[in-house]
């Protein structure tokens, strides 16, 4: 799950991390009290998109960057209204955008140094790992790819936690020294101690800032927390914005299926995410372009099957349909019975294939025939793709 | 012989009494299975029952494994406990836990994997199909089925399969028995980024099983696992292996199911797998359909019959 820059500060600051004074509005009303909070003087305006790219990003107005820098309050506000409201198009958005329903005023900070601090999960070693680099402000991967020596790596040992020398090895090596070097140490800290135990998946902080002062400060932060985990942090489930979803993903996550909307032409029903997946690359193998992922599980129910049918017709670039289930335990005829169902309740303009295979799976082909439906069988999943791929181009 | 287990095993159940533990045990005890005991605190002195089996229940896995001999476990514990039952596998000294569990979170298994290090107990999982080792009766049975799998679309043979996606593991082995190609074990490691068992870990047990002839290795998006395994093979195996790596589809950023699906860098993208996979000597299937024909023509080339 992910949150927005506002609510990622809120939480950083309660851990201790130093964040640049900033108030959010969800309405033009809401401005005013929002810059009251702030002091006279330079602030930013930053769009609340879950999406990146944000400064570089550009209206489908025409007016450009989803970021600002004002000179006074009055300017903030005029320019909040630019973007409140309105749809920005940036290099994560796809060309549809995303409509900005909240901004974000903050002072603007004078910047000494731009750094780069993240935590997440080092898979290979099974623990978390921060990353710092000296290169902040820009995209990390392009630092990585051009000066891979100006990145640092410290794994942390989930036995003990974060260690005091691995702090300072951190400071030292991103430079910093006598007050830079305590607020910095404060800085990982607490952004160690945010993403231990919030649970989260990732914590990014792009820019972290120095400022003449001595200050350290998070100008940025994009957070990720691990879903599996939320149900022990309701106070984190309360930050979702459902604006910043799929409407189709909302309602496939409500009747318990996995779906993920892409740009192509043939939906795909599959139990199991391994094969979901390969189901789409196979669709690919022969020419064609899935128009979703969609994993009904192992335990997949008929009223789940008639959802799934549902949300994947809900897409109106879809131009036929390819059910792919190998029902191990699964049983085929509680599959072909929902399909029948589906089909029935929804209507079928539009081609489908069915493969099915594994338990039960003669009672479930039998189900298909006497619906009296035209519905196209497929032996094999190479057979059933190379099908429904020649009745779509 | 096989890895990891033999039909002799005896293993016992975590969530035994929960419906989805209890299930599973019933289809493993069908295939003939020998589980020898359930685990449900709070319930032990119960027996679980099936057919003409009566499965004793206890509190506590030490208290399971010290009266019924089991070496193994299946774990259904549900996610928040689920990281529990597998520290209680590794305190009572247990061989192997399997976590069928999915939706364990991270930070539960990054301790729980922390914990276990340097300890006797082999963790599969978690968010796997579990694993089968098949018996020689009609349809496979008498073998040992650890976890979710369809025990009867297995043959007893040679081939070993490892994978992190259960329903493409199947669809393996049913191509496999499809061909009259058995197998000697087949592994589900999980689709979660923290696992116990890696690709790599099988491959070895597997390279060592003299009863193991040849091997499919089936990958994902995401992390750099198969490609550490690939890089081994290309060093270290005799054996005929075939690969197949789900995701050339999947976007950027997105979770496709597992939480361990997902493309993070340049390096994790399945054409660069698939790239690796080759440059190792592995026959690569171009479709999951291709799976066992894949390891055939890999098997041809080295002038072997699986059968």
């Amino acid at each position: 799950m992910n949150i927005h820059e506002y609510q990622a500060k809120i939480l950083l600051e309660k851990f201790g991390a130093p964040v640049p004074a900033g108030a959010a509005a969800r309405s033009g009303a809401e401005f005013a009290a929002a810059l009251a909070r702030l002091p006279e003087g330079p602030t930013m305006v930053k769009s609340q998109i879950h999406a990146g790219g944000r400064g570089k990003g550009v209206f489908t107005d025409g007016f450009k960057g989803g970021v600002k820098f004002c000179k006074t309050k009055a300017e903030a506000g005029e320019i909040a209204g630019r973007m409140l409201g309105h749809t920005l198009v940036t290099a994560q958005t796809g060309p549809a955008g995303r409509k900005v329903q909240t901004v974000y005023f903050t002072v603007a900070s004078d910047i000494k140094k731009e750094y780069y601090l993240a935590i997440l999960l080092d898979r290979a070693a099974s623990r978390p790992v921060i990353i710092a680099s000296t290169e902040g402000g820009v995209e990390i991967e392009k630092v990585a790819h051009e000066t891979p020596d100006r990145i640092f790596r410290v794994p942390v040992d989930p036995a003990y936690g974060l260690a005091d020398y691995q702090v300072r090895e951190l400071t030292s090596r991103l430079g910093l020294t006598g007050a830079e070097a305590k607020n910095g140490a404060r800085f990982i800290r607490a952004l160690y101690a945010f993403y231990w135990e919030t649970d989260a998946a990732m914590v990014e902080i792009n820019p972290l800032i120095t400022t003449p002062g001595g200050d350290v400060l998070a100008l940025d932060a994009k957070v990720s927390f691990d879903d599996n985990a939320l149900f022990r942090h309701p106070e984190i489930v309360a930050l979702r914005d459902l604006n910043e979803e799929d409407p189709k993903e909302i309602a496939a996550s409500q009747a318990g299926l996995s779906y993920i909307a892409l740009d192509g032409n043939i939906a795909c029903l599959v139990n199991g995410a391994g094969l979901a997946m390969s189901t789409m690359d196979i669709i690919k193998h022969f020419g064609g372009s899935p128009a979703n992922f969609l994993d009904v599980g192992g335990g997949a129910s008929r009223e789940q099957v008639v959802a799934a049918f549902k949300i994947i017709l809900g897409d109106p670039n879809v131009r036929g349909i390819f059910v792919n289930i190998f029902g191990g335990i699964m049983d085929c005829n509680v599959i072909a019975l929902g399909i029948v169902e589906a089909v029935k309740e929804v209507g079928l303009q539009l081609p489908l294939v069915v493969r099915l295979e594994g338990n039960n799976v003669a009672a479930g082909k039998q189900t298909l025939a006497d619906s009296g439906l035209p519905i196209i069988s497929g032996d094999t999943m190479a057979d059933a793709a190379r099908k429904i791929v020649k009745l779509v181009a | 012989m096989a890895i990891l287990v033999t039909p002799e095993t005896k293993i016992l159940v975590q969530g035994i009494t929960g419906d989805f533990g209890a299930r599973h045990a019933r289809l493993s005890l069908d295939y003939g299975t020998r589980v020898v005991a359930g685990v449900t605190p709070g319930k032990g002195g119960q027996f679980f029952e099936h057919g003409a089996h009566r499965v004793p229940i206890f509190n506590s896995v030490a208290d399971a494994a010290q009266s019924t001999g089991a070496t193994v476990s299946a774990i259904f514990v549900p996610p928040p406990f689920a990281a529990d039952a597998i520290l209680e596998c590794a305190g009572a000294g247990l061989e192997l836990a399997v976590a069928i569990t999915e939706g364990i979170p991270v930070k539960d298994m990054i301790r729980v994997k922390r914990a276990m290090l340097g300890g006797p107990t082999r963790l599969i999982g978690p968010n796997c199909p579990g694993v089968v080792t098949p018996g020689t009766g009609e349809n496979s049975f008498g073998g040992c089925r650890i976890g979710i799998a369809p025990g009867y679309i297995h043959q007893r043979g040679h081939v070993g399969v490892v994978s992190r996606s259960g329903t493409l593991t199947y669809e393996a082995v049913y191509q496999l028995t499809t061909h009259h190609i058995g197998q000697s074990t087949c592994v589900g490691i999980g689709g979660d980024p923290v696992n116990g068992t890696s690709h790599l870990d099988v491959i070895r047990m597997f390279n060592d099983d003299p009863d193991t002839h040849g091997m499919i290795l089936i990958g994902e998006i995401g992390g750099t696992a198969e490609v550490e395994a690939a890089r081994w093979i290309k060093a270290h195996c005799k054996k005929p292996v075939a690969g197949f790596i789900a995701g050339s589809t999947a976007p950027a950023g997105r979770r496709m199911g597992h939480a361990g699906a997902i493309v993070g860098g340049s390096e994790d993208t399945a054409a660069a797998k698939i790239a690796v996979f080759k440059e190792c000597g592995i026959e690569v299937a171009a479709t999951p359909s291709d799976m066992a024909d894949a390891l055939i023509r890999a098997a041809k080339a080295r002038g072997l019959a699986l059968t």
